[in-house]
């Protein structure tokens, strides 16, 4: 599946109340990482199972960027029962991001 | 067996591929983490000659597929050490060893810590190494800089245009950086300049919320509240892996000439890794050239 595209109006029912863990991708159009990392977590998304992947675009959702605290980019932050349980910031490759969900 | 390893896939290393394989020969790249290195974190390129402008990513990605397309095979595993067998030496990373006839160690360098407690832990809540990255996250918050070279007074110039207040801490009273950008950051009126200072603490649990400054002449300790620490005090390389098989100067970088050549026959080295006073995307991509050809040449 293609990573979910999150925005404030769907992060609640598509990450606080998802049945499953939730791995979230908070990235930027002009950061060099994180387009880095995007072939990565779709890789990730195409082939999870028994979790779901979404993205946060932080220049849209800015929001959403304040109210988890980020303040640096590429940022994954994995999310089970509506609440955070990991957290990584910058470039990684695909199996330190699989190591997040397992 | 391949004919030559790269150790490192960033601007040197990839154009080491490019030579190594338009040369007839196999080459393998292995990189830790992801291919470009250090120039990915650059949104804009334009002192590269033949391109106007260009975005690290883009230029990385070009470069990337320039090497896979000529036939330099890369894959993402990590370098934990090379044994020099004479003619055949071979390189260990954490899940596989490889057997080659030249190695190019290409590892490049990494933003130097400021060596503060907690800095790592803090990275991505509130301790930064890139303002362009990460800048806009602390629109209309105090941040600091420490450093006093041309990247510190960068971005602390580029922060002033988006921060409430912008505190420079630099353990002297002169900087390194260019004037015209000292002179400019001077004429800010939400820069403060705390000179003559070291950052010896971060204040907060979670997050970054102020730091710590000792003065270094009255000893005396100040803090300073701000939201984010961008720490610019120049690079370091990468290389503990092979201090026991090439020689390192006292800051660790691989000891070179423009030859790039190493006191290991059959073993070379490129871009910012190694000893040299200009470390630039070109001359990255230069030495990439050199060493790949001096490679070739001796397993002809």
């Amino acid at each position: 599946m293609e990573p979910i595209v999150l925005t404030k109006d769907n992060f609640e029912e598509e990450v606080l109340k998802s049945d499953v863990p939730v791995l979230v991708d908070f990235w930027a159009s002009w950061c060099g990482p994180c387009k880095m990392l995007s072939p990565i977590v779709e890789e990730v998304a195409k082939e999870a199972e028994g979790f779901k992947v979404g993205k946060v675009e932080t220049d849209d959702e800015m929001d959403l960027a304040a109210q988890y605290g980020i303040s640096s980019i590429p940022c994954l932050i994995v999310f089970d029962g509506g609440k955070e349980v990991k957290r990584s910031v910058g470039l990684i490759p695909k199996e330190q991001v699989l190591k997040l969900v397992k | 067996m391949f004919d030559v390893i790269i150790v490192g896939a960033g601007t040197a290393g990839l154009s080491a591929g490019i030579y190594t394989a338009r040369s007839g020969k196999s080459a393998l790249i292995l990189e830790s983490k992801a291919y470009g290195g250090q120039i990915i974190n650059t949104p804009e390129i334009e002192n590269y000659p033949g391109i106007k402008n260009i975005s690290g990513f883009e230029f990385a990605t070009g470069l990337y597929e320039q090497a896979v397309g000529l036939g330099a095979e890369v894959r993402y595993e990590k370098v934990i050490s090379i044994e020099d067998e004479g003619e055949i030496k071979v390189v260990n990373t954490a899940e596989n060893s490889y057997e080659c006839r030249a190695v190019i160690i290409a590892t490049g360098a990494k933003n130097r810590q400021l060596g503060i407690p907690r800095e790592e832990d803090l990275i991505g809540s509130g301790i930064s190494y890139c303002a362009t990255c990460d800048g806009a996250f602390y629109r209309n918050k105090a941040v600091a800089v420490a450093g006093g070279g041309n990247t510190a007074i960068e971005d602390a110039l580029f922060l002033s245009n988006y921060c409430s207040k912008v505190y420079v801490v630099h353990r002297r009273d002169a900087f390194r950086a260019d004037l015209k950008d000292v002179e400019q950051l001077k004429s800010r009126e939400n820069v403060e300049f705390v000179l003559n200072a070291n950052v010896v603490a971060v204040l907060g649990e979670d997050k970054v919320e102020g730091i710590e400054v000792k003065d270094k002449n009255s000893g005396e300790l100040r803090q300073i509240p701000v939201a984010g620490l961008f720490i610019a005090v120049g690079q370091e390389p990468d290389n503990q892996a092979f201090s026991n098989l090439v020689a390192l100067d006292s800051t660790g970088y691989v000891v070179a000439k423009e030859d790039c050549l190493t006191n290991v026959k059959g073993i070379y080295t490129a871009g910012d890794c190694r000893t040299k006073s200009v470390r630039q995307l070109t001359t990255a991509a230069a030495d990439g050239a050199v060493a790949a050809l001096a490679a070739c040449e001796r397993i002809m």
